[in-house]
């Protein structure tokens, strides 16, 4: 708990030092190059002052959520599937990798080209983009199954729905939950492009418009949302790690 | 002689590598013999002769390569789920659900039984007084020593009442004291219950005070001796006994088949 503490607080003063290296560049350059804080402040807090600002951030959640959760689903399907079959793994390998190797931007092209809804393209984006490291680790998480654990668990000859609830989803559970941390943080990066295919709310929307009115301080203030959503989303994962795997050995002396 | 209750014929057991190709060696090696209802046997042999292969094939976690194993006239491996609740095995290493208690632990092979929780509990936490873990109820695995580990996934086999108890080196990670107040509690609960067990041990004395018979096995599991430690009624021909079951163990007497 202390020790946990001790590390807000470095975090805090890495922040505190980063806004007043910021601050101190405010007074040598003029403001549309580095705005001083109170001015992003400002801007930040108008967001928080309208219904249709908010709604503009919520959009942006709910589509990084929506794309998560169907990455998840699809992750899962293609995850068992490699799994339990040899040639599904021997198939679904490459084309996964190569998809990796794809940006988000072309993604954007084809979505415009192939679909005509704009909440669709942007799902489609997040979850082709978001798939592969889904897949990838849930398989991961599915490989690491205890050999030892699972024979142990036959020899009482459970049903395939009790092996699922008592071996399965307790190993697999803490690779998904490392996933979708590392899956938010792509997606919260990805969303912003994808808003770019002709959305009109959200935060990419957002930005655009910033940029177009030589805006940075409303600029800063919407990334800020952006990332302030991601590490508050994550902070909650974390905390439901920590619950879920209090079982967990702790070494006295860190890694 | 009590009617056979497991039959193994001319088992042999190699095992696939990742393609699913047959190593050439074996594991098991052309294994036969039978245990009748309510005997106890004890399984000595040197490290890796297959002592552990054979348990799988018993309990129905491998299926054999060729020849036949017969639990109540099944087949383990075929008639999986027949078995439910009929063996229950000590493995050589604790195998405790790291994210469970020790209560919880020993209450699984009931909780995959269906037995309603709040009568599963009480008699996991029967168990755990009985092998000494009083106030260990609620510790995870990880807290928990080697032997009291062990002695947890003794609870965990002993709790499920199977009639067929496979231990394979239930006793080894314990110190003397509590080794000797767990043999004698294990062998109570076996007498007691008529139950039908094979323990393996690398104790030749342990084999000898608890077993009824006892097989030695040579590397690819193969029996070389069989002895009956009651027809070795003074000190002197148990200690020939012992020396018998050293030789045998120690011996290079191999399969003349094997290459
Ligand atoms: N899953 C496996 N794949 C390949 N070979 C195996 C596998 N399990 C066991 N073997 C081999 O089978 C042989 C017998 O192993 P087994 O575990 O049955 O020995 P053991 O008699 O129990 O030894 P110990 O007394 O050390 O526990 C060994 O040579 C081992 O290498
Ligand atoms: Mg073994």
């Amino acid at each position: 708990m202390l020790r946990q503490l001790a590390v807000r607080r470095e975090a805090l003063f890495a922040m505190l030092g980063l806004a007043t290296a910021w601050q101190i560049a405010s007074l040598f350059f003029p403001s549309y190059l580095f705005p001083p804080l109170p001015a992003i402040g400002a801007a930040f807090a108008k967001i928080f002052g309208s219904w249709e600002q908010v709604g503009n951030a919520l959009a942006t959640a709910l589509r990084i959520l929506a794309g998560l959760a169907g990455a998840f689903l699809l992750g899962v399907v293609f995850a068992v599937a490699m799994a339990k079959s040899r040639k599904a793994n021997d198939y679904l390998f490459p084309i996964l990798h190569f998809n990796q190797g794809i940006p988000a931007l072309s993604w954007v092209v084809i979505s415009i080209i192939w679909f005509k809804s704009i909440e669709f393209r942007i799902w489609f984006i997040m979850v082709v983009t978001t798939v592969p490291a889904f897949a990838f680790q849930i398989l991961d998480a599915y490989r690491s199954i205890s050999k030892d654990l699972h024979e142990m668990a036959l020899s009482f000859r459970p049903s395939r729905y009790d092996m699922f609830r008592t071996v399965v989803l307790p190993t697999v559970v803490p690779g998904i939950l490392t996933a979708f941390k590392v899956n938010l943080g792509n997606a919260s990066r990805v969303v912003v492009v994808a808003e770019l295919v002709g959305a009109t709310g959200g935060v990419g929307y957002q930005l655009l418009q910033m940029q177009q009115l030589f805006d940075l301080a409303g600029a800063l203030a919407w990334t800020l949302v952006l990332v302030l959503f991601v590490l508050g989303t994550q902070q909650i994962l974390t905390l439901l790690e920590s619950r879920l795997l209090r079982y967990r050995a702790q070494s006295e002396r860190g890694l | 002689m009590r009617a056979p209750i497991i039959r193994f014929e001319n088992v042999c057991k190699r095992f696939s590598d990742k393609e699913g190709r047959e190593l050439a060696a074996y594991a098991v090696k052309d294994l036969s013999f039978d245990v009748a209802g309510g005997e106890l046997v004890a399984v000595v042999g040197r490290t890796g002769c297959g002592k552990s292969t054979m348990f799988n094939l018993l309990a129905g976690l491998l299926e054999p390569s060729s020849g036949l194993v017969r639990v109540y006239g099944r087949d383990p491996f075929r008639d999986f789920d027949w078995f439910r609740g009929k063996i229950a095995v000590v493995f050589q290493s604790d195998r405790l659900l790291p994210w469970r208690t020790a209560l919880h632990n020993v209450a699984y092979g009931l909780e995959l039984n269906h037995m309603e929780e709040r009568e599963r509990l009480g008699l996991a936490r029967d168990w755990l007084r009985r092998l000494g873990l009083e106030g260990y109820e609620d510790a995870y695995p990880h807290a928990l020593s080697g032997g009291m580990r062990q002695r947890v996934s003794i609870a965990r086999a002993f709790a499920v009442n199977a009639q067929i108890l496979l231990c394979d080196e239930p006793f080894s990670s314990l110190d003397e004291l509590t080794g000797a107040k767990l043999r004698a509690e294990f062998v109570r609960l076996v007498r007691e219950n008529r139950k039908t067990s094979i323990f393996i041990t690398h104790s030749i004395d342990e084999a000898l005070t608890l077993g009824e018979r006892i097989l030695v096995f040579q590397p690819p599991a193969f029996i070389v001796l069989e002895v009956r430690p009651e027809e070795a009624a003074t000190e002197a021909t148990r200690a020939a006994m012992k020396d018998a079951i050293l030789s045998a163990m120690t011996s290079e007497v191999r399969d003349p088949a094997a290459s």
